[in-house]
């Protein structure tokens, strides 16, 4: 049995201790706000916070994480930062397909927990996420928008 | 647990066979002709919609039960509208949601008429039926068709609706209907004051006979349409909520995940560890199934490293040929048959005398363009989910841009009746041409399978691996031309040699019969330039492996291909690209006021180079004409340590008239990134009959780092309603291509940018 920690709950999971932290959050969990998109850290779908830190799940493997608080986009609005994050998604009209957002908004409010006020430089450090929509230059306003 | 089960006998008809047998036998086409839509209005779409309109009457009439016989497309309003007691409304839209804001845009037109704000909608994709052909008979999301299609039969949807609101008021109130008037969703009477709510009526309401001559709201006072409502699914989109196939589950599932053959057209030919595998944690079953292997299990993650595990010997390809995907196909090698090919080649355009044009020529030009095999890269990795219930039906979940055929394919390979297959459409986490019927490229035929094998409900997800394997992918194109020049510098002839096969003449050819495939030629043909003496021929040459529509199907090649080239007639005749297009659209105003939009709004027409912030930067022009549209692009880039840096790019858009001028505009951007990623980076390489790329790490997408400002300007000539989700692409590649020219006097005339060394 794993112990872990995910939006303030604490779960036991039998799983295989190489099981990427993705498909326990997905499959074993149901918390499928967290997208499998490729498996290899690359689109940055599955991205997720722990303990603060903007991270791509399906790289991580289960036994890692330890007592880490790890938070999903699916509990995004209980956290203050992730709630202006979501209202400038909505007023920038960010998602097309949508399928990449979890993810962006995930690490938009991992940078913005960091850093309060960032730099065109900052965003686009943190904001490495695929969009195959292209709504990257939204992304951007968005961030922009939620650090006010 | 019943292990090492396999699949039962094989005895499935190839999927492109399946395909064809579904086209005949599904209501793809309604067979009596009936249609909101007249011929003419579906011809005025432009060519492809005359392609379309080419199928209708080639189809066999089929024998139509009664009741589907008797249903007119979009006439039966309850098949459309659920109003609740609480007055939300639940429009079963006849399209699929797939990041295009299609939703949105069915909900402003019918809300519009209906007069119900639309951010009070939900809209599905409605189940199977006949309802739901409202393409002049025909249903598909695709070909940018949804909106300009549909969208006076969802206004008279709308406005019929709200009628019979009013009637069914005026009845309970007994009152006349002329006394009564609604307002967002209430029929109000004026002179007592009494307000009735939609959802109270509408048990009434929706089961009254329809009125067919219910008069429109006029245009001037509209409130929802030609407005930026915004997207009714951006919050569910932002917060994880909203549900894509990869996220269903049902009770008793088995998770599936596949391992295929590495070579297309394979069969498994044993498994050396199959009990092995079947031990592995969770495994429920293992599977042959036709060029691939399965796993069964109780999570994905436990399916995927059981079937990854398994050692399977496949058949062997073809040794050589172009039949198949032999052991020795590869890109360079196709793309040599089409350049060598001596075909005749069969007239897709003609006009003038361009032998004589030629004879006269003061300067001859030739180029030879291509471009290659694409992905379609959409996030969400193909599922499907399937479950045969104990009355006999089979409940699927596909994602799909055509319900009806594919639950005519799901029901022939089950072995049912159409009627016995309940299809659910799920929301699509990005499409670009992926969720049509491709034949082994469909996960939903394994689901299938895989859910009689084992008695249980089973979800099949690929890999991010096996989609790069089994993707069905844009076909590798390419061009000849050639032009004479005239002793002014102007072009006085143009000849195109078109060699390949486009994916309508794959998948519908069984009734679209032109030879000359009109998505294999379409942007070196209808082009709108006065060049009076034309040749464009087409030569067939079938790809052995599995092509598809990618988004602007046929323009997302062509275009670049013939304005790269019209540049290249600039500089051999010494003009001006910009002017020179001016010069050749003198008679076509509309096309002339997308220049002048287009050079406006990047601050008057400069090709440069010249230098901005210290960096070389140069411009670059084009035109398309897809999908009934318009545009023009202007595309600014420069060029660092061989590298392409697109920093700005320009378009303005004519698509006739509009529904949502801020979805139009995402759209556009949209379809400028896939377009420049394209431009830039894209090209799926076979060698040695296999795949070169794997994943997003070895055929790179286009990402923030490279992705320009983009701006766009809607121009509504007023010109019939064109498409909007794939027109905004096909500008993009010669503009930057163009530019590119422009800066470093390097023409690249093969895709992508990023196999060129490009430098100043």
């Amino acid at each position: 049995m794993t112990t872990l920690h995910v939006n303030g709950r604490t779960y036991q999971v039998a799983v295989e201790d190489d099981t990427p932290l993705l498909w326990v959050l997905r499959d074993t969990l149901g918390l499928t706000g967290t997208k499998y998109g490729c498996g290899i850290a690359q689109c940055g779908a599955c991205t997720v916070m722990i303990d603060g830190t903007a991270t791509r799940s399906c790289q991580v493997p289960v036994d890692s994480v330890g007592s880490a608080d790890i938070r999903t986009i699916d509990a995004i609005e209980e956290d203050p930062v992730g709630r202006k994050v979501v209202e400038a998604w909505v007023a920038a009209q960010v998602p097309q397909c949508g399928y990449c957002q979890s993810g962006q908004v995930m690490a938009a409010t991992a940078l913005l927990k960091q850093t309060p006020h960032p730099t065109d430089g900052d965003i686009a450090d943190a904001m490495t996420n695929l969009c195959r929509c292209g709504t990257y230059n939204r992304i951007a306003a968005a961030v922009r928008q939620a650090a006010g | 647990m019943d292990r090492l089960l396999t699949a039962a006998p094989i005895t499935l008809k190839d999927p492109l066979e399946l395909q064809i047998e579904a086209q005949s036998a599904v209501p793809l086409m309604k067979p009596d002709g009936v249609s909101n839509l007249s011929r003419r209005a579906f011809l005025g779409f432009g060519a492809s919609a005359l392609v379309l309109g080419a199928l209708l009457p080639s189809m066999p009439v089929r024998a139509a039960t009664a009741s589907a016989a008797a249903v007119k497309p979009g006439s039966r309003i309850p098949a459309f509208l659920v109003i609740g007691k609480d007055n939300a409304v639940t429009l079963l839209s006849p399209f699929v949601e797939g990041g295009q804001g299609i939703n949105t845009g069915m909900a402003q037109i019918v809300g519009e008429e209906l007069d119900v704000n639309p951010s009070r909608f939900t809209v599905e994709c409605a189940p199977p039926g006949p309802d739901y052909a409202v393409i002049n008979g025909l249903r598909m999301t695709g070909g940018s068709f949804s909106t300009r299609s549909s969208y006076p039969l969802m206004r008279r949807l709308g406005a019929t609706a709200r009628d019979m609101m009013i009637r069914a008021a005026a009845t309970k109130l007994k009152v006349k209907p002329e006394s009564l008037k609604t307002e967002d969703g209430f029929v109000i009477h004026a002179a007592s004051g009494q307000r009735l709510v939609y959802g109270e009526l509408a048990p009434v309401a929706l089961a009254l006979p329809p009125r067919d001559d219910v008069a429109l709201r006029d245009p001037a006072s509209f409130r929802y349409i030609r407005q930026p409502v915004a997207r009714l699914d951006v919050r569910a989109k932002s917060t994880g909520k909203a549900v894509y196939a990869i996220d269903q589950k049902l009770e008793g599932m088995l998770y599936a995940a596949v391992q295929h053959a590495p070579n297309q057209g394979t069969t498994v030919q044993s498994v050396a560890n199959e009990a092995a595998v079947s031990a592995m944690p969770g495994v429920h079953s293992v599977h042959k199934l036709p060029g691939a292997v399965a796993v069964a299990a109780d999570s994905w993650w436990r399916a995927r490293k059981a079937v990854e595990t398994l050692s399977v010997s496949w058949s062997a390809p073809a040794a050589s040929g172009l039949d198949s995907v032999a052991a020795d196909f590869a890109s360079d090698g196709m793309l040599a048959a089409l350049k060598s090919s001596s075909a005749a080649g069969l007239p897709a355009e003609s006009d003038g005398d361009a032998a004589a044009a030629f004879a006269n020529a003061a300067k001859v030009i030739e180029a030879e363009y291509d471009a290659p095999y694409l992905v379609h890269g959409q996030l969400e990795p193909p599922s499907a989910m399937a479950r045969f219930n104990a009355d006999g039906t089979l409940e699927l979940w596909a994602p799909n841009q055509m319900p009806e055929l594919f639950q005519s394919v799901a029901a022939q390979t089950a072995g049912l009746a159409p009627d016995k297959v309940i299809l659910h459409s799920p929301m699509l986490g990005g499409f670009f041409g992926r969720h049509f019927l491709y034949g082994s490229a469909n996960p939903f035929l394994q689901a299938i399978q895989l859910a009689k094998a084992t008695g249980r409900p089973v979800k099949v997800l690929w890999s991010r691996e096996e989609e790069f394997r089994m993707d069905a992918v844009r076909p590798l194109s390419f061009t000849r031309f050639r032009a004479a020049i005239g002793k002014d510098g102007r072009p006085t002839a143009i000849q195109a040699r078109t060699v390949g096969e486009g994916p309508l003449g794959r998948w519908f050819g069984a009734v679209f019969k032109d030879p000359v495939d009109s998505s294999a030629v379409e942007g070196v043909t209808e082009k709108p330039y006065a060049i009076p003496n034309r040749r464009m021929e087409y030569v067939k040459f079938p790809h052995p492996v599995t092509i598809a529509f990618w988004r602007s199907v046929g323009h997302s090649m062509n275009d670049f291909f013939y304005e790269g080239f019209l540049d290249e007639i600039a500089d051999a005749g010494g003009q001006d690209p910009f002017a020179l297009r001016m010069d050749l659209l003198k008679d076509k105003p509309r096309h002339r006021k997308l220049l002048e939009t287009v050079a406006a709004m990047s601050g008057g027409w400069k090709r440069g180079p010249y230098q901005v912030d210290g960096t070389r930067r140069a411009r670059g022009v084009s035109m398309a004409s897809p999908f009934g549209s318009e545009t023009a692009t202007i595309a600014e880039v420069s060029v660092q340590g061989g590298e392409t840096q697109v920093h700005n790019v320009w378009v303005a858009f004519d698509p006739g008239s509009i529904v949502n001028p801020a979805i139009v505009k995402s759209q556009v951007e949209s379809a400028v990134a896939l377009g420049l990623s394209a431009t830039l980076f894209e090209e799926l390489v076979y060698k040695d009959g296999v795949r070169q790329s794997h994943n997003f790490d070895d055929y790179p997408i286009l990402s923030r780092r490279s992705m320009p400002a983009v701006h766009v300007e809607i121009v509504e000539s007023g010109a019939p309603m064109g498409g909007v989700g794939e027109p905004g692409l096909p500008g993009v590649p010669p503009a930057v291509v163009n530019a590119v020219a422009a800066l470093t006097g390097q023409r690249v005339r093969s895709l992508p940018l990023a196999k060129s060394k490009i430098g100043v």
